[in-house]
């Protein structure tokens, strides 16, 4: 397990525990059970205890706790005959998004998200999550398909942001994102996108701009990010915690501003301690939202998406 | 000594010397150093009469410069709600606010006007970058959407004017959410069939060129303009490397198929002009000073009798 580091007393005993039970093994005689399981439920109550009131720092580190499932995990769970499709046509296939054609529940549907990797290699042929603007357009095309052919698209968004490299400018990467934000609001199709772990700025929003958006309880979705904005407002990176309250990133917030239309419950510990607890929730979140927009469609579904997001932010932390 | 001596004659004096400060008569060319004579350089609209350098223009002086006769409206734009975050940082937002306010005698970072240009009716938006950053907030959403509405309304094309450093992070993700509410603008316009030309000035970045700014039928920019998404600092950490001279700036974004022109500010307006009479389908206008427009102006404009206006045309 990776602890962060907000749960090093955490870590600490669970691993008192485990030392107490390795001793046992070795050494017949000594009686340590008792023991041992009295560290278990005090780290248990411990895990409780941290995870119950998260600061809006502590959830951008699990958000992106490097054992959180990521877009690949959810699509070989959840979805059946995934059928990935490559390429913008122009350029290039980008690693940082997948998507294809895929059936939940049966149902074809088109699902797209960023995916990070979950070892340094793949970590690296993924970017880290990072799309490029070959991944937009790869995006756009395939919402175009789900369009045409009538089928619902589902965005699962886990990205720091897009790529700020040299040749995504030269390619676009402000014009791809812009496009694809244009898409998501021009599909007569039911789109829904959940936010698995970062939902990083224009990078987000291009996947995110959607009928209904749920987010997981300790993902976190903001317009830069806290170390960000802390060294532009506060001149100063460290102050990422100040920065990280002030932005209202958190799931909570969002959904208090009607950003955000489903709060995601995670295990306790967050969704790095039970993966397949975590996406058997996504799954019944994308089950309701799919079942809601069941009879959506067309000139009616675009003009309500685009009434949704004229309206957003009217009430402030009201809504 | 007597009360003029002691009170009169200073008096006199400071309020004589005040008003001899050269301080603010004479300002510097950021590029090349010239120092250029105020009245010279507002003629100019802000550029550099040695080195061509375009430097800031605040919206309301564009517009004074780019209406017929500097005639137009302002449109009004529907108020947001104030600091929905409560944010703060090292200050209050409300107030960072309001120093903007004080400093460049605007409500906001955005003007929407409307008006004509050549005889030819026009809504006109522009970003004021000196209005903290430019950045775009529920205020610049709404506006550029009053401003496509007002389009749409008088069936006119829309011109915008971009400048800004992106969103504005005091707004948290209510900033953010001003991209796909921007694009539903945008479709407005697309949708009733309505030219809208963006012209991207210095500097145009992130969230803002991430949506309205890059979805325009036309993309202009002036001279030298930084355009891009992650600015040229980020990059060089993240790549670790030194970009090439020119990188992110207009002329390199038109090398890279990003804008369809690059085009000096003095030119700017005779180019709109031009440009939206063929998208609006109207005939040649007559490019010259023309004098304001009559109280009723008959619809359509009355025809140029001696079309006269390929001189223009550079590229």
């Amino acid at each position: 397990m990776h602890y962060l580091d907000f749960e090093k007393p955490l870590a600490e005993i669970e691993g008192k525990a485990e030392e107490l039970r390795a001793l046992a093994r070795r050494s017949e005689g000594a009686n340590v059970a008792d023991e041992a399981a009295a560290l278990d439920r005090k780290a248990a109550d411990m895990l409780v205890d941290l995870y119950k009131n998260l600061t809006p720092w502590r959830k951008c580190q699990v958000a992106r706790h490097p054992q959180r499932p990521h877009c690949e995990a959810y699509i070989k769970a959840l979805f059946t005959e995934y059928t990935p499709l490559a390429g913008d046509r122009n350029f290039a296939d980008d690693h940082a998004v997948m998507g294809g054609l895929a059936r939940f529940d049966d149902q074809p549907v088109v699902v797209i998200g960023h995916e990070k990797g979950h070892d340094t290699k793949t970590r690296i042929e993924r970017n880290f999550g990072m799309a490029r603007p070959e991944g937009y357009r790869k995006a756009v095309r395939l919402m175009d398909m789900a369009d045409r052919f009538g089928l619902p698209v589902i965005t699962l968004v886990d990205t720091p942001g897009a790529y700020p490299g040299k040749g995504a400018e030269e390619r676009g990467q402000s014009e791809a994102i812009a496009r694809s934000t244009e898409k998501c609001l021009q599909i007569g199709v039911p789109l829904i996108s959940i936010i698995i772990g970062e939902g990083g700025s224009g990078g987000a929003v291009a996947f995110a701009t959607a009928d209904k958006l749920a987010m997981l309880e300790h993902s976190v979705y903001s317009v830069i990010s806290p170390e960000g904005c802390a060294s532009i407002l506060w001149k100063d990176a460290e102050k990422m915690r100040e920065a990280a309250e002030a932005l209202r990133l958190t799931a909570q917030d969002l959904h208090k501003l009607g950003v955000c239309d489903l709060v995601i419950k995670e295990p306790t510990g967050g969704a790095q301690r039970d993966t397949e607890a975590t996406i058997a929730e996504v799954g019944k979140a994308i089950r309701s939202m799919l079942a809601q927009l069941k009879d959506a469609g067309g000139a009616d579904l675009i003009a309500s998406r685009r009434r949704k997001y004229l309206d957003m932010g009217s009430k402030g932390l009201a809504a | 000594m007597n009360w003029i001596t002691n009170y009169v004659r200073p008096r006199i004096n400071s309020i004589f010397s005040r008003r001899e400060m050269p301080e603010n008569l004479w300002s510097k060319c950021d590029e090349c150093g010239t120092m250029l004579f105020h009245r010279e350089l507002s003629d100019n609209l802000n550029v550099c009469t040695n080195c061509g350098h375009h430097m800031a223009l605040t919206p309301r002086d564009r517009f004074t410069a780019l209406f017929d006769a500097g005639i137009f409206t302002e449109v009004e734009v529907p108020q947001p709600i104030d600091d929905p975050l409560k944010f703060r940082d090292q200050k209050k937002y409300p107030d960072r606010l309001k120093a903007a306010q004080k400093q460049t005698g605007e409500a906001e970072a955005m003007l929407v006007a409307e008006g004509e240009i050549g005889r030819t009716p026009i809504v006109a938006v522009a970003q004021d970058f000196s209005f903290m950053g430019g950045s775009m907030g529920m205020y610049v959403g709404n506006a550029i959407i009053a401003a496509a509405e007002r389009a749409v309304m008088l069936k006119r094309p829309l011109i915008l004017f971009s400048a800004a450093g992106g969103a504005r992070m005091q707004e948290g993700i209510l900033s953010l959410m001003q991209m796909p509410r921007t694009t539903v603008a945008v479709q407005m316009l697309k949708e009733n069939n309505l030219p809208y030309i963006v012209v991207l000035t210095h500097p145009t970045t992130g969230g803002v060129t991430a949506s309205y700014a890059m979805l325009g039928d036309v993309h202009i920019a002036e001279p030298n303009a930084l355009i891009c998404f992650a600015g040229p600092r980020v990059i060089e950490q993240t790549i670790r490397e030194k970009l090439p001279e020119g990188f992110q700036r207009a002329e390199y974004l038109l090398d890279h198929g990003m804008l369809d022109r690059v085009t000096p500010r003095k030119d700017m307006r005779e180019e709109l002009i031009t440009i939206t009479r063929m998208l609006m389908g109207l005939p040649p206008a007559i490019l010259a000073d023309l004098p304001p427009p009559p109280e009723v102006s008959p619809e359509p404009p009355t025809p140029a009798p001696t079309p006269d206006q390929d001189s223009e045309q550079t590229s």
